[in-house]
């Protein structure tokens, strides 16, 4: 059933490539005026989700519908969409002025609207001083303000970004995406974008998509998807995670080690092993050593700024090193250093528990 | 859970017109190369009655001890004419990138002017110089020029343009970082050499090789005309053809020719493909530092160079001007009157035509076809079958080609029997001859293009076949006009691909230059073929001029 509010709906969307299952079955609803983001690792089928969206590739099953109509069978041009690669691709010969205009002149505009149309654009996004100019004398980051300018000109109705930042320097990627997010509030266009870098996917989207080999694992707002990871791989690709490896005692109590700790209804039966995901925020260091909490030995320490990030070797988990971040504020005693045994305990509140599959 | 599989998704326009236009692509390629190239095969398996008859013909090929010998000598001078041109080309092309020597832009100039004059120009010239009333026949030690001296000299002077260009490409791309390592490693010049530059410079050697050999082993016009007895396979084909009317014995020798030369191919192409996995990574430029000892004797070496290309030039336009060589050296236009009938200057204006029209309507079906293969969307089989029998001609020598254009157009079924002995089969077949290096450099140009382009253009709801002329065209166009010119220079040159094909009404200067010299007027074949020399700097001069200027016009975009 399509929902009431949706404006696109992919139904049962599969795409082979060869015998290579690029998308398996995937459905999704998006509502109108939504910013949402396909987010996951390099080949993981969600710019092939775009493209089948675009019409750029076309779905070996399923249906595709907008605005109340099926699209899957449609050529790109017949669609309704405006869309920015990760390579601009502007136009070299042409200036932003005659990028911008390139489609309003072939569905036949009157020149003086079309002049209208493209300084009001250019305004927008902040380039009304280069609209003589041609794309190899601007920054990247003007360049894809342009090719953004250019996707909406013709005002589509929805907006696919296929990973529009990727491309350019750090500082810029984070001041355009900040614009990126801004442009959707005064527009309200509903906007796909895809990204593999999971921040700044957390940062923009209103919901986000988690994708793996071709499946959708999560979908949910950047908060729910990044506190309660329905996961482990999502847990593990959105921020980090330590998973512990544990038993269930009952509802409210996880076996590891020797030790007990409590954590939230899980829904696991008594004796299942688990995993235990707690983020490296979500774990609180102490000197004392008590024989309630957890030991480890200090391997290394990491200064990054606005925390020190520890990593500790510790017997819960034996192949890897637990991770803890620590904010450089508070009463935090800074003096810890490589070598020393300190004592962790975990926030039963913000553990999430996964059954462990062999 | 699958529901039903989905159906392909309405075609647009654009799309129509590319699938259409691929199926045009595949017809012509059908009809003018691989249907030919058939009639030439099963030729060589019929008796003079056209009665099926196997392998019959090659069984008497080979007991033929004549015939057989020829294969040897084709062998022998590629052979060495391969060796010494990538000696000579390396060097020279050592100099141009790797080193300090001034005039570099000149001698660069210099290399590529045996490019413009046709193969038998060198022929001709090395006559005057060594021939039995040379200048310097007591130089050969009683040899004779006629034979595989003459073949290899000239062929080592028509072949090192084509030598030059691999080979400095290839050192073009030698890395600055490995230049540094080996510097700081405290390594001699001399092993840097050996470590460095040899082995970056590997894949240009070996593909060069490929190259001339297939060059000097397929060309007709130089043994042709120096040769004297001594017979390779591509006279062998002439004579049998043209002389003896055996046609299937030049089947036969055409498939000889034409087994060697697609392994070579075939090779090339498989170092080449090693060779783009090189260079993945990206260099640093590598900029020389001066070093007198080795620039010196490399500019000495690029001067003899030069003397030697201006000599054979020279030499030629010497003997198209004297009386009566070599006895009366008095100055005379008179060679240039052509007094042999059907040979004079309608043959040259033929041949300008003819360049013309290759030229003009080679570029516009190279180029879109380029861009048909590499761009479009659907039917990617059938796509790389073109892309396949697009890099076909480059192994195909012209002789063999215009062989089999006979035997396919004279045929009396054929509904395109009415093209045969035309310029319009001379048009086809220059364009299918010259098509794989104007297709390749066409591919290049367009890969570099942003992929996203056509799909841009598509959201935007603008037709793909906007969107070409609008954008890919114009930034395309350099490479547009490098082709146009590549075709025409080849056209007015080439001797191989039509010396089977032209009529009494369509005489090229370049066969002409051949017949003038085959009837004894050797001074008229030297005009003949310097006409065609000056005709084609002439047009270079007209391309660079009309290109630069629109190159300020539509190329702006570029140098901001």
């Amino acid at each position: 059933m399509v929902k009431a509010d949706s404006y696109l709906s992919v139904k049962n969307l599969s795409k082979f490539f060869g015998k290579f299952l690029a998308l398996d079955d995937v459905s999704i609803d998006i509502s109108a005026g939504e910013f949402v983001c396909f987010l996951g690792p390099s080949g993981c089928g969600k710019t092939t989700l775009l493209r089948c969206i675009a019409g750029l590739e076309v779905q070996s099953f399923g249906t595709i519908i907008q605005n109340s109509e099926i699209i899957s069978g449609l050529p790109t041009s017949q669609r309704d969409f405006g869309i920015v690669f990760q390579s601009y691709a502007l136009f070299p010969n042409l200036s932003c002025f005659q990028n911008i205009s390139y489609g309003l002149e072939n569905l036949g505009w009157d020149k003086k609207d079309i002049t209208k149309r493209v300084e009001e654009l250019l305004l927008l996004v902040g380039l009304s001083d280069h609209s003589a100019k041609y794309p190899s004398q601007l920054s990247g980051g003007e360049q894809q303000r342009i090719a953004l300018a250019r996707a909406i000109a013709a005002s589509p109705n929805l907006l696919l970004l296929d990973e529009p930042l990727s491309a350019l320097d750090a500082k810029v990627r984070v001041h355009l995406r900040q614009e990126l997010k801004s442009f959707h509030r005064r527009l309200g266009l509903t906007t796909i974008m895809v990204t593999h870098d999971q921040e700044e996917a957390l940062s923009i989207a209103d919901r986000i998509f988690v994708m793996d080999r071709g499946k959708i694992m999560q979908f949910g707002t950047p908060e729910d998807i990044y506190a309660n990871s329905s996961n482990p791989f999502v847990a593990n690709f959105i921020g980090m995670t330590n998973f512990i490896e544990g038993k269930v005692l009952n509802e409210k109590v996880i076996k590891i080690d020797d030790k007990q700790i409590d954590c939230i209804g899980h829904g696991f039966a008594k004796g299942t092993k688990v995993l235990v995901a707690a983020r490296p925020e979500c774990i609180q260091l102490s000197k004392k050593i008590t024989k309630n909490i957890f030991n480890g030995k200090v391997a290394d320490v990491e200064f990054l700024g606005s925390f020190l990030r520890i990593y500790l070797e510790t017997s819960i988990m034996p192949n890897q090193r637990l991770i803890v971040d620590k904010p450089m504020v508070g009463d935090f005693d800074k003096s810890i250093s490589v070598g020393d045994v300190v004592g962790f305990k975990m926030l039963p509140t913000h553990l999430n528990v996964y059954e462990c599959d062999e | 859970m699958l529901g039903l599989k989905s159906k392909p998704l309405a075609a647009d326009k654009s799309d129509k017109i590319g699938r259409v236009l691929v199926f045009i692509y595949l017809a012509l390629f059908f009809c003018f190369l691989v249907l030919p190239l058939f009639a030439l095969m099963s030729k060589s398996m019929q008796n003079a009655e056209g009665v099926f008859v196997g392998l019959e013909n090659f069984k008497v090929y080979l007991k033929d001890p004549a015939l057989f010998k020829s294969f040897f000598h084709s062998l022998f001078v590629a052979f060495v004419s391969t060796v010494i041109v990538v000696c000579l080309g390396f060097l020279y092309a050592f100099a141009l990138q790797c080193t300090c020597i001034p005039l570099k832009g000149f001698f660069r100039v210099v290399s590529l002017i045996p490019l413009l004059s046709p193969s038998i120009l060198a022929a001709i010239a090395l006559v005057y110089w060594f021939g039995n009333q040379g200048v310097f026949k007591e130089l050969l030690l009683g040899n004779s020029i006629y034979g595989p001296i003459g073949i290899i000299m000239a062929s080592v002077y028509w072949t090192f343009p084509h030598a030059l260009m691999i080979l400095s490409t290839s050192l073009s791309l030698s890395d600055a970082r490995l230049y540094e390592a080996s510097d700081a490693l405290k390594a001699s010049k001399l092993r840097t050499f050996f470590t460095v530059t040899i082995p970056g410079a590997k894949y240009g050697i070996i593909s060069t090789t490929f190259v001339v050999f297939i060059l000097v082993f397929t060309d007709f016009g130089v043994p042709k005309v120096i040769g004297g007895n001594y017979n390779v396979l591509a006279t062998d084909i002439y004579r049998e053809v043209v002389g003896m009317q055996n046609f299937q014995m030049g089947a036969v020798i055409s498939i000889v020719l034409l087994v060697p030369a697609l392994l070579a191919f075939a090779l090339d192409q498989f170092s080449r493909k090693r060779q783009a996995s090189q260079l993945t990574s990206r260099a640093v430029v590598y900029v020389p530092k001066p070093h007198k000892l080795r620039d010196n004797l490399l500019l000495c070496y690029c001067l003899l160079i030069t003397v030697l290309v201006f000599l054979m030039l020279g030499m030629a336009q010497f003997g198209a001007l004297v009386k009566f060589w070599p006895y009366n050296l008095s100055l005379t236009l008179k060679h240039y009157n052509f007094e042999v009938a059907g040979l004079g200057w309608d043959s040259f204006y033929n041949s300008v035509r003819m360049s013309l029209y290759a030229a003009f309507f080679g570029t516009i079906i190279i180029f879109i076809g380029s861009y048909l293969i590499e761009k479009m969307r659907s039917d990617k089989t059938l796509r790389d079958v073109l892309q396949m029998i697009a890099l076909m001609p480059m192994a195909i020598p012209g002789i063999v080609l215009g062989l089999a254009y006979i035997f396919f157009f004279n045929m009396k079924d054929n509904p395109l029997n009415f093209i045969y002995a035309t310029m319009i089969i001379l048009v086809i077949n220059t364009i299918v001859h010259f098509y794989t290096v104007s297709h390749l450099s066409a591919i290049t140009a367009i890969k570099k293009l942003d992929s996203e382009f056509e799909s841009v253009s598509l959201s935007l709801k603008v037709p793909i076949y906007k969107m070409f002329f609008r954008v890919t065209l114009p930034v395309c166009l350099p490479t547009v006009f490098d082709i146009f010119i590549y075709l025409f220079c080849n056209a007015m040159t080439t001797v191989s691909g039509v010396i089977f094909l032209y009529s009494y009404d369509t005489t090229l200067a370049s066969v002409s230059s051949i017949h003038l010299d085959e009837q004894g007027d050797v001074a008229g074949a030297a005009a003949m073929a310097m006409l065609i020399v000056y005709i084609s700097f002439l047009v270079r001069g007209i391309h660079t001029i009309v290109s630069t200027f629109l190159m300020k016009r539509t190329q702006a975009w570029r140098n901001i």
